[in-house]
């Protein structure tokens, strides 16, 4: 048992067991300072970072018609930020956009849906409006199953959210 | 100025292998005057054709990717200047039709119409080469070099609208296409 109940190196492990080797990456409170420092020093991993989170989506598109899995790395702002291209690209589209959203804000193993921060709040509810696949990750125990996750979306040409709840150390 | 199926058909005749992502009404002409298994008009929402060309650049570095991109579709994503940039591919060449207005929504003017140097925009963000084709006859002049010259390159063309088209929008979101495209792309 790990000292911390979340630990990077499981969300990295379930990366590579899935065959990602595209992180397109906007950088997340939640997760920059252990996941996403540690994705751009790890030579398995081409980290694309973008300057807006809807360029993520499509970026993460072009690269699943080029033949490439990717994962698409944000806040949850970012994310009620590029609904619009979720929606078109990913949800319509049919494109396997599998976003991983740093839920910034959230109490420590307390549901998202009644967390007291708004913008957590809502985003479960958003993601099942839009008929998203999603899974919340607070412990190794749900990051390992980030890879079946992942590969759900890509076998089914769905998006699909992994919701991380607390800093990954 | 150039009539835009023009330009596209004076590219169309150059063309080899190259992947296209088009957006808007240009993806309809394109559609028309150069079906193309590897004619990637699967944008989904406005301002996003620029991005999906990186993602295919960066996925396939052993093939040329053309975007036809449009003005009021890059203001709605500057940002993929300097994402595109940072990622330099070498692959990629951004072409910009410039008509200075939302054509496919109601031709209202863009911001700024006319007056913004957006080869200038694409020169600071750290595109490698630039330019900037007022006419037919310089955009067929220039093509060879274009399509040769490492990325990423940037080109505005100034269009305007020439031959209407019919359009065909399941046609540039279909499924069935796309796959034709994935298909395409990964025996070529």
């Amino acid at each position: 048992m790990p000292d911390y109940p979340l630990t990077a190196a499981a969300i990295k492990n379930q990366f590579k067991r899935a065959g990602i080797h595209f992180v397109v990456a906007l950088p997340d409170r939640v997760t920059s300072h252990y996941l996403l420092k540690g994705l751009i020093a790890d030579p398995e991993f081409k980290v694309v970072q973008v300057c807006k989170e809807d360029e993520g989506v499509s970026i993460c598109s072009g690269l699943y018609a080029a033949g490439h899995k990717s994962v698409f790395m944000m806040q949850y702002t970012g994310f009620l930020d590029s609904i619009n291209a979720i929606r078109g690209v990913a949800v319509e589209g049919h494109f396997p956009v599998c976003m991983v959203v740093g839920l910034l804000g959230k109490e420590p193993d307390v549901a998202p849906t009644q967390s007291k921060k708004y913008g957590v709040k809502i985003i479960e509810p958003i993601l099942d409006v839009m008929g998203i696949e999603h899974r919340l990750v607070e412990r190794d125990a749900d990051a390992n199953q980030i890879g079946a996750v992942i590969e759900k979306s890509f076998a089914t040409s769905s998006p699909s959210a992994i919701l991380i709840g607390r800093e990954p150390r | 100025m150039m009539k835009r199926d023009e330009m596209l058909k004076a590219f169309a005749r150059q063309r080899t292998d190259e992947i296209v992502v088009a957006v808007y009404t240009a993806a309809q002409e394109l559609t028309h005057i150069q079906p193309n298994d590897l004619n990637y008009t699967f944008v989904g929402a406005m301002g996003q054709g620029s991005s999906h060309a990186l993602g295919l650049a960066l996925g396939r570095p052993d093939k040329k990717v053309v975007v036809f991109d449009g003005d009021g579709s890059l203001l709605m994503n500057l940002g993929s200047l300097v994402t595109i940039a940072n990622q330099a591919p070498k692959n990629y060449i951004h072409c910009l039709c410039e008509n200075g207005c939302y054509e496919t929504n109601g031709s209202v003017p863009t911001p700024r119409s006319g007056q913004i140097r957006f080869a200038e925009l694409a020169k600071t963000a750290g595109y490698r080469k630039t330019y900037e084709i007022g006419d037919l006859a310089e955009w067929e002049r220039e093509l060879p070099n274009i399509l040769n010259s490492e990325g990423p390159v940037f080109v505005t063309l100034k269009v305007e609208p020439g031959e209407a088209y019919p359009e065909n929008f399941p046609r540039l979101y279909s499924l069935e296409y796309r796959e034709k495209f994935r298909q395409k792309l990964a025996a070529s």
